[in-house]
């Protein structure tokens, strides 16, 4: 075997191992959940509403709700703000503000996961609670941390696909007798639709995906929301709140939580795929 | 009267200076090409004729450039409105993300033109004159970027046309055009002075014999020589336009 040869392998290997952890990771969830699923039945635990692990009750419909729920006003919250603030950082941000405001929003995407938890524990929490009225731990209080924590994935991915629009767009936009707004308005946020389009495919997927910050502000109750300041149950707090406990049919409940919110998300992923390649 | 007049124009990017003093006179419908070798200022100087040089962080203009006699400069000049006037083909195909009717008819609309039937009349007669109406008149309805290059770059000059402006700029227009494309684009150029004055910067100095009136050599940022293009091209006073137009360098 000549050198070439030699590190081509090396080089598959290390390739490999990293797609494997993929596989042995999903793998192990759907050998630990997937039997639940068939003793149970598939519609008592996606659409079942009672969650009683000890009585044999697996369902997770409210934390599917929950998930579907804290999401949206992730995103209701998030989205906005977010593509706002990259047309700024492209469009109308002079260089030496956009300096500032870059480093600034990929720190915002470096603070851990507890510490947003924490801080919407002991600031937004209370706020809703003095505020708005009920417990604090709400819905609420998790879309307004999750819309900030996906604003980092939303801005770096819709900067990018504006600045990366020719130059000639905006030119020509504006050789028409546009104004500045209107060429942004009609010409570049239409040319650049597939890369923010992705960039909230993704932010959604952040904030379906998120735990910690979640756990500690949403009130963990197992039951279908009436307004968004009650307190709700992700599907990801589901397993992080009973894990060090679960055992038997339990354990594999949280694996099945585990299935469904895999599904979820590959589904969403797919989705941010396929709209990014599509010109 | 001329309908262009530039006094003593200087360019700067910062402090450097890519323009050094041009005066030169633009007569209504005529065609005049300028020409001359890469980083001469030519790009520049056509941008400054509708102040898109503006979007360019550094850019500054010395000097006067007048459009019927009024400073295109002056505080009272709405941008949008010269742009309007003061119509640009780039030098590659420059289709919005729209139909091909909604190209032509974007600037119209923006105008505060609605009336479908007016649009309709006048997108077709734009998509005409720029010899382009029987390449698509039967798929108004797609993507602009469905059409080939020079098919792209012909609906361009039909969108300018839709804004009724009085002058048209071309930058190299034809550089990504195969020759078919090209000799259409010229051709249609032809027909075109009639109503409107026109500054083109040909490809290659045979494209500026074939369209152009009058013709203006730049050097490195100066004018070298101005005049109609039969002269220049026949009988160059300066011995740097006869280097160039004969290929000697450039």
């Amino acid at each position: 075997m000549n050198k070439d040869t030699i590190s081509k392998m090396v080089f598959f290997i290390l390739a490999l191992s990293s797609i494997s952890a993929l596989a042995l990771i999903t793998g192990f969830i759907f050998i630990q959940g997937l039997p639940l699923f068939f003793k149970v039945g598939f519609a008592n635990i996606v659409f079942g509403t009672k969650w009683a692990p000890s009585q044999g009750s697996f369902g997770i419909f409210p934390m599917i709700v929950g998930s579907v729920c804290v999401t949206l006003g992730a995103t209701l919250l998030g989205v906005p703000i977010g593509v706002c603030c990259s047309i700024f950082l492209v469009e109308y941000c002079p260089a030496s503000l956009s300096n500032l405001f870059r480093p600034a929003i990929q720190l915002l995407a470096g603070i851990p996961s507890v510490v947003y938890g924490f801080w919407g524990l002991l600031f937004i929490v209370p706020f809703i609670r003095n505020n708005l009225g009920g417990p604090g731990l709400s819905m609420l209080a998790g879309s307004m941390i999750l819309g900030i924590m996906i604003l980092p994935t939303i801005i770096s991915i819709s900067e990018v696909s504006l600045k990366d629009l020719p130059r000639q767009y905006k030119e020509g936009a504006l050789a028409l007798g546009m104004t500045h707004w209107q060429a942004i308005y009609s010409v570049l946020l239409p040319a650049a639709r597939s890369g923010i389009t992705a960039a909230i495919v993704l932010g959604i997927g952040r904030a379906i995906g998120e735990t910690m910050a979640v756990i500690m502000v949403l009130g963990n109750a197992v039951a279908l929301p009436e307004s968004i300041l009650d307190p709700i149950r992700t599907l990801t707090t589901n397993i992080g709140i009973e894990m060090g406990y679960a055992t038997g049919d339990h354990q594999q409940a949280l694996f099945a939580t585990g299935i469904v919110l895999f599904v979820i998300i590959m589904i969403l992923n797919s989705f941010a795929q396929y709209i990014a390649r599509r010109k | 009267m001329a309908k262009i007049s530039i006094k003593d124009l200087k360019f700067f990017y910062g402090s450097n200076e890519v323009i050094h003093g041009i005066s030169l006179d633009i007569a209504a419908n005529e065609i005049l090409a300028l020409i001359g070798p890469a980083n001469s200022g030519i790009t520049t100087l056509l941008r400054s004729i509708n102040r898109l040089y503006e979007l360019t962080p550094g850019a500054r203009m010395e000097g006067e450039i007048t459009l019927d006699g009024d400073d295109i400069n002056a505080s009272s000049v709405s941008i949008t409105e010269l742009r309007r006037k003061v119509g640009m083909v780039f030098d590659i195909p420059t289709p919005l993300p729209l139909s091909i009717f909604d190209n032509v008819a974007y600037g119209p609309r923006l105008s505060g033109n609605t009336n479908k039937q007016d649009l309709m009349v006048i997108v077709e007669k734009s998509l005409r004159l720029a010899a382009v109406w029987d390449d698509v008149k039967d798929r108004l309805s797609e993507a602009a970027s469905s059409l080939s290059g020079g098919q792209q770059q012909r609906l361009c000059i039909a969108r300018v046309l839709a804004l009724e402006p009085e002058v048209i700029l071309l930058d190299r227009p034809c550089s990504g055009l195969d020759p078919i494309s090209t000799t259409k684009l010229e051709g249609s150029l032809e027909e075109l002075k009639k109503d409107y004055t026109i500054v083109i910067a040909p490809h290659n100095t045979q494209q500026a014999v074939r369209v152009s009136d009058s013709v203006a050599f730049l050097l490195m940022g100066d004018l070298i020589e101005a005049g109609p293009t039969s002269e220049v091209f026949v009988t160059p006073k300066d011995t740097r336009t006869s280097d160039y137009i004969t290929g000697r360098f450039g």
